[in-house]
């Protein structure tokens, strides 16, 4: 990414992150909101992470893999025990990245 | 009242920095934010691992990280970035990501709508998660109230500071990691984390699940379209949900 261009996307994320965050405080007068946009966004952050997340887990060079010897799976799956168990992101995060690198590194999966 | 010195107007700015600092729910705002400033670093540490790791450049990532000050969104963003994808995508994710704020700003609205326009944006901008769920918590009814400030002030001190400054030393750390470590995993199970404190509502699973078969069916969609089908599925299914099986005096829900 250029330097021009990544300034520019800087710059637009940084406006994005303040008009987000103020987008019903900024204004001097109340904005009306419909109750059906309140509700339906609700689900749009849940949405936008798991899209995120989901491509990253499952799939390797852009197709869905087709094995479960694959060391983010196991990863994720210890995480996810972790946070039911202890409800911790911290911990979250250690355990799930701790297995994903011992499998990784000591059988190569 | 506290807060003002003796009407003096030349002495103003440094005066009401000094009065701020000195109030005592400043440092109740600091306390109660430290108690989960390691989740924040640690958070911070990753993204910032992350950032480099996904081959953004250096100078790129601490811009980011000093400037746009939204965990989630960086992550989402950073290897959309590094892969070239178009800007419009990228503030598209973002902002996505980000329209949770835009539901809290709802309710921020009550405490904040008195002060000014400059005071307004600049706490708007400092508002993280943790922010709003500390301030809430402390301060349940929505009426403006003078220690309302210093509280908030002092919880961003601990929460931006712990933020920039692990934020900052993933970058640095971030290069001299191995890329075959794969510690960019460390931010997709970030997300997962941040994902699953989100599930708390059951009728948001389906809508997850949903959004997840979307994004990996639309995958070979150009200009990572996918990741708005995937959007789209979770917020069309989750509207579709809330019609067809009304739930009773659910948190979010007003009249």
């Amino acid at each position: 990414m250029g330097a021009v261009e990544g300034i520019v996307t800087i710059a637009g994320l940084a406006l994005i992150t303040l008009v987000t965050r103020g987008f019903f405080v900024l204004p001097d007068r109340e904005l009306p909101l419909p109750g059906w946009l309140r509700e339906g966004l609700r689900f749009a952050p849940i949405g936008a992470l798991v899209a995120v997340i989901a491509p990253e887990l499952v799939m390797s060079g852009g197709a869905l893999i087709t094995t479960w010897v694959d060391a983010r799976l196991f990863g994720a799956a210890a995480a996810t025990g972790w946070f039911v168990w202890r409800r911790d992101m911290l911990g979250t995060i250690v355990v799930g990245t701790a297995v994903m690198m011992t499998l990784r590194m000591a059988l190569g999966w | 009242m506290s807060s003002s010195a003796p009407s003096s107007l030349s002495s103003s700015r440094l005066n009401r920095l000094r009065a701020l600092f000195r109030h005592p729910e400043f440092s109740r705002g600091a306390r109660d934010m430290v108690g989960v400033a390691l989740g924040i670093g640690a958070w911070g540490l990753v993204t910032g691992m992350a950032m480099v790791n996904s081959g953004l450049q250096v100078w790129l990532a601490v811009l980011m990280s000093l400037t746009v000050f939204a965990g989630t969104a960086q992550l989402a963003v950073t290897p959309l970035m590094a892969s070239g994808a178009p800007i419009w995508v990228i503030w598209a994710t973002a902002l996505c990501l980000n329209l949770r704020f835009v539901i809290f700003s709802v309710r921020w609205r009550p405490y904040l709508a008195h002060l000014p326009l400059r005071q307004r944006a600049l706490m708007s901008f400092f508002n993280a998660d943790l922010n709003y769920v500390l301030f809430m918590r402390r301060f349940p009814d929505p009426k403006p109230a003078p220690e309302q400030v210093p509280y908030f002030w002092g919880g961003v001190l601990v929460n931006a500071g712990s933020w920039h400054l692990m934020s900052l030393l993933g970058i640095a750390l971030g290069q001299r990691v191995p890329v075959e470590w794969g510690l960019g995993f460390a931010g997709t199970l970030a997300l997962l984390a941040m994902t699953y404190t989100m599930l708390a509502d059951r009728a948001t699973w389906l809508p997850a699940l949903l959004a997840g078969a979307a994004a990996v069916a639309a995958y070979a969609l150009p200009l990572k379209l996918n990741m708005l089908v995937a959007i789209a599925a979770a917020v069309a299914v989750g509207t579709v949900i809330d019609h067809s099986r009304p739930r009773p005096a659910s948190a979010a829900g007003r009249p």
